[in-house]
């Protein structure tokens, strides 16, 4: 009796341990979650940037549909300036003073909106360089080039044919061109048909933008016409397949409703590669169409401190079937979403977003098999390449819903799983899973500094989560945005902070901060102000009428205005304030806000012209003052504009301190 | 080695025109929204800063508590003075071959002499923008003046203004030096001879 109690009491203890074992392994599996003790001390350690010390790397977040770029630092993640671009912001008056309007132009009219997905840092030798950085405008197809020495927007170019810019702008190596590929395929030219016309008369456009080496500039190279695919993303070639861009594509059923189940029938889908090198050599032998097109090209000058708009009439196009040799499709399982060249420029790795596998491409075997022939029939003349011919690699049931993939310097790959809401780690070549942790939560697209880059920096990886749920303090049903900092420094990633983002992050990029800080523009010098209503110094301040339009040439320095006394305004005039800052150092722009104003303040930085539209309604005196917090006597820095009735006599004087006669 | 004397005399009346090369004095106005410090740089003939927009953004510090702008047009000195230095280099580098130390002698105690007015002559500057305030100024405190020391560091407000010669003054003091151990040794080499 007591051998056999004795043998039960050892067979509990026995299942015991092996529940208390299996226990503590899932709870390995889910290791670094929400218990901070488990984090401890040593991640705080590794993102604290102490007070007055500077972060390592910038990144640069997409403010999704705040249509504006986040900038940050790595590893504080802390938010240093918002940048607008496709979007209006009222703080720094872009868009609503009269020398940023231009940038917002488009074939449709103004549009103060837009949703920005993917940042692109430009590239020299397939390493990131610091000079600009490239963003795509989704809805009403635009891309935009950012000076990284202003962090201002500088230019942005209608993308023609387009209907809706999301496979954008993943940048070649050398930042020969940025691309453009439609998420919708729309007819071309647009024309009224029927929508269930789709696969009769709906193409999908793939645009190659090049960009001038000196100064940035884009340009509508050539549109390749593709059959009516939907581009998603793309990603270009590296190394060996320099020359080279692949797009992944949904919807090869080609349907247009209920896409969700339609557009997710075939077994496979396809990853377009296009070979822009054979692309430059149809182009010069003449075999590109002239097509009718719409749309604007809007730069701004640092210089003029003005946006000129640009209306564009035509585009050229390459027809694939025309020209044999320039694009390829890949088969790829189940609607592929993220395509990224790794390091080596010899594997494209897809994610076909409803597979548990990665799939990756081979680059040489491509070539092979586009050289041997290796046809698998054809979409409009577009030859498909076998998929056993290409395929490369498969990473087997890593995870569930694969979305994006970034690289280490290391030779590992970095894949984010929407569904099963994780990064996992594998390495490029064995395809071997090293490591997963769990993101909070659904995580879309992931950062590694350079990481889609020839020369990965490294060091940590960022996850761009698209829900946040109980992460944050509520506010209400909208809850902010999150991205969360792991580091990769070891074979285990470690999550390290949680940080909140403006607008749904999609993609992001970071570079060392010591590639960006040596180009920093601290502010313009006034002796090269070329506005066209520049007012240098304070002699030259003056208020002139012009039938019923009234210009103010006034000035700005600490502290005060000049004229910051106005008399002679008429209800129904329109007057322009052309508010030059003469300071000339680091960090001191002036504002200017004058009462009933109905479009925003101006934010001038130093050396800067910048231009308000006031519209007075009501006779009556408006006080008007500087809205940046500039000095000790900033309160001080105010004045007045007396606003007369339509046709009284008041004349047109202005003076500061003492009143002067008129003119 | 007999002419070693009139050379180092010649090199050190020449030393007089690295003041158009290197600025001769430097003041420098610290505080904490100021990382950098701003520095203001005395020439012989200019006045320069750290950067381009120093000298307003002085300035603009100054006009707070009344002081007058710094116009370098408005200083006559900076036309005048590098006249005497050139006239000054050119005797001294005559006089070299020459060889008469009693002359080098005169030419050095001139040199002080104009060197120690000149000194004054920028302190009298230095008192005058000072103390010399607008009555309108916005930010008055009685008692206070701003003048920024001759030589060395002093408090003034917020800000912490170093004033100390610069490469250019250093090598005035090289001129001294080396014309006085000329002096001795030509004088030795005229007794021993």
């Amino acid at each position: 009796m007591k051998n056999h109690s004795n043998q039960l009491l050892t067979f509990v203890l026995g299942a015991m341990a092996a529940i208390v074992l299996v226990l503590s392994s899932c709870g390995k599996a889910n290791q670094g979650t929400t218990s901070g003790g488990t984090l401890g001390g040593n991640a705080a350690q590794k993102t604290y940037v102490a007070p007055g010390s500077l972060d390592e790397f910038y990144l640069f977040t997409s403010g999704g549909f705040s249509g504006q770029i986040g900038v940050y630092g790595l590893p504080s993640g802390r938010l240093f300036k918002q940048i607008p671009v496709f979007s209006v912001d009222a703080e720094k008056s872009y868009g609503f003073n009269e020398e940023t309007k231009p940038m917002l132009q488009t074939s449709h009219g103004f549009i103060p909106w837009d949703d920005s997905h993917h940042p692109a840092l430009s590239q020299t030798n397939g390493e990131t360089d610091g000079r600009w950085i490239f963003i795509n405008g989704n809805n009403t197809p635009r891309l935009a080039r950012i000076d990284l020495t202003t962090f201002e927007t500088a230019e942005i170019l209608e993308i023609p044919n387009s209907g809706g810019n999301h496979s954008s702008p993943y940048l070649t190596m050398n930042t020969e061109y940025v691309v453009a590929g439609t998420r919708f395929s729309v007819p071309i030219p647009q024309k009224d048909v029927a929508i269930s016309s789709y696969a009769e008369n709906f193409k999908g456009a793939l645009s190659f933008i090049k960009v001038d080496p000196k100064t940035g500039r884009m340009n509508v190279e050539f549109q390749v016409l593709m059959p009516g695919l939907n581009f998603d993303l793309a990603s270009s070639g590296k190394g060996p397949s320099h020359g080279w861009t692949f797009f992944t594509s949904y919807n090869s059923e080609m349907k247009n409703s209920l896409l969700e189940v339609n557009a997710s029938q075939n077994d496979k889908d396809f990853v377009a590669a296009i070979n822009w090198k054979k692309a430059e050599e149809y182009l010069k032998a003449g075999k590109a169409k002239d097509f009718p097109a719409n749309y604007y090209h809007n730069v701004y000058s640092d210089e003029t401190h003005s946006a000129t708009s640009t209306q564009l009439k035509s585009v050229k196009v390459l027809i694939p079937s025309e020209c044999p040799g320039l694009v390829y499709l890949l088969p790829t399982p189940k609607s592929p979403h993220g395509v990224d060249v790794d390091p080596t420029g010899e594997y494209i790795v897809c994610s076909g977003k409803l597979s548990a596998d990665i799939t990756a491409h081979s680059f040489t075997k491509m070539l092979k098999a586009a050289d041997n022939k290796e046809f698998d029939g054809d979409i409009g003349g577009v030859p498909i390449l076998k998929f056993e011919s290409v395929l490369g690699g498969v990473v087997k049931e890593p995870g569930l819903g694969p979305l994006h993939t970034e690289f280490d310097a290391k030779g590992n790959a970095y894949t984010s799983f929407f569904i099963s809401s994780e990064i996992v780690k594998w390495k490029v070549g064995t395809w071997e899973v090293i490591d997963r942790q769990p993101t909070y939560y659904s995580i879309g697209h992931l950062c590694v500094p350079g990481g889609n880059s020839m020369k990965p920096e490294g060091k940590y990886v960022v996850a761009l989560n698209k829900i946040t749920k109980d992460r944050y303090l509520p506010t209400g049903p909208e809850l902010t945005q999150s991205a969360q900092l792991y580091s990769i420094d070891g074979d285990k990633m470690e999550l390290l902070l949680d940080f909140p983002t403006i607008g749904e992050p999609h993609y992001a990029q970071a570079i060392s901060a010591s590639r960006v800080i040596p180009k920093q523009k601290q502010f313009f010098r006034l002796s090269e102000n070329k506005h066209k209503y520049v007012t240098p110094t304070e002699k030259d301040a003056k208020v002139v009428r012009e039938g019923n339009v009234v210009h103010v040439y006034m000035t700005t320095i600490r502290s005060h205005f000049m004229p910051d006394n106005i008399e002679g305004v008429k209800v129904g005039d329109k007057v322009y304030f052309h508010v030059t800052n003469l300071e000339q150092d680091f960090d001191v722009p002036h504002g200017f806000a004058v009462m009933g104003a109905t479009n925003a303040e101006l934010l001038i930085m130093p050396g800067q012209t910048e231009t308000l539209l006031w519209e007075p309604k009501k006779e009556g005196v408006y006080p008007m003052y500087c809205t940046d917090f500039c000095s000790a006597l900033h309160q001080e820095m105010q004045g007045y504009v007396r606003v007369s009735a339509t046709g009284a006599g008041t004349a047109l004087k202005w003076w500061l301190g003492d009143e002067k006669p008129v003119q | 080695m007999k002419s070693f004397p009139k050379i180092l005399f010649f090199v050190a009346a020449a030393l007089l025109l690295t003041l158009f090369i290197f600025p001769m004095w430097q003041i420098t106005l610290i505080a904490p929204q100021y990382p950098k410090g701003v520095t203001m740089y005395i020439w012989i003939n200019k006045i320069t800063g750290s950067e381009e927009g120093t000298l307003q953004n002085i300035n603009i510090l100054n006009h707070y508590v009344g002081m007058k702008y710094i116009e370098p047009d408005a200083i006559p000195e900076l036309k005048y003075f590098p006249i005497v230095v050139i006239a000054m280099s050119v005797l001294g580098m005559a006089l070299a071959f020459t060889g008469r130390w009693k002359w080098w002698m005169g030419w050095l105690v001139l040199g002080i002499i104009g060197c120690g007015l000149g000194l004054y002559d920028f302190y009298l500057w230095e008192y005058d923008y000072g103390h010399n305030l607008s009555p309108t100024a916005p930010i008055k405190i009685p008692g206070m003046a701003y003048q920024p020391p001759l030589i060395g560091n002093k408090l003034l407000l917020n800000f912490l203004a170093k004033s100390w010669p610069y490469i250019g003054g250093w090598f005035i003091g090289g001129t001294f030096i080396l014309s006085g151990v000329a002096i001795w040794l030509q004088k030795r080499n005229t007794y021993t001879s």
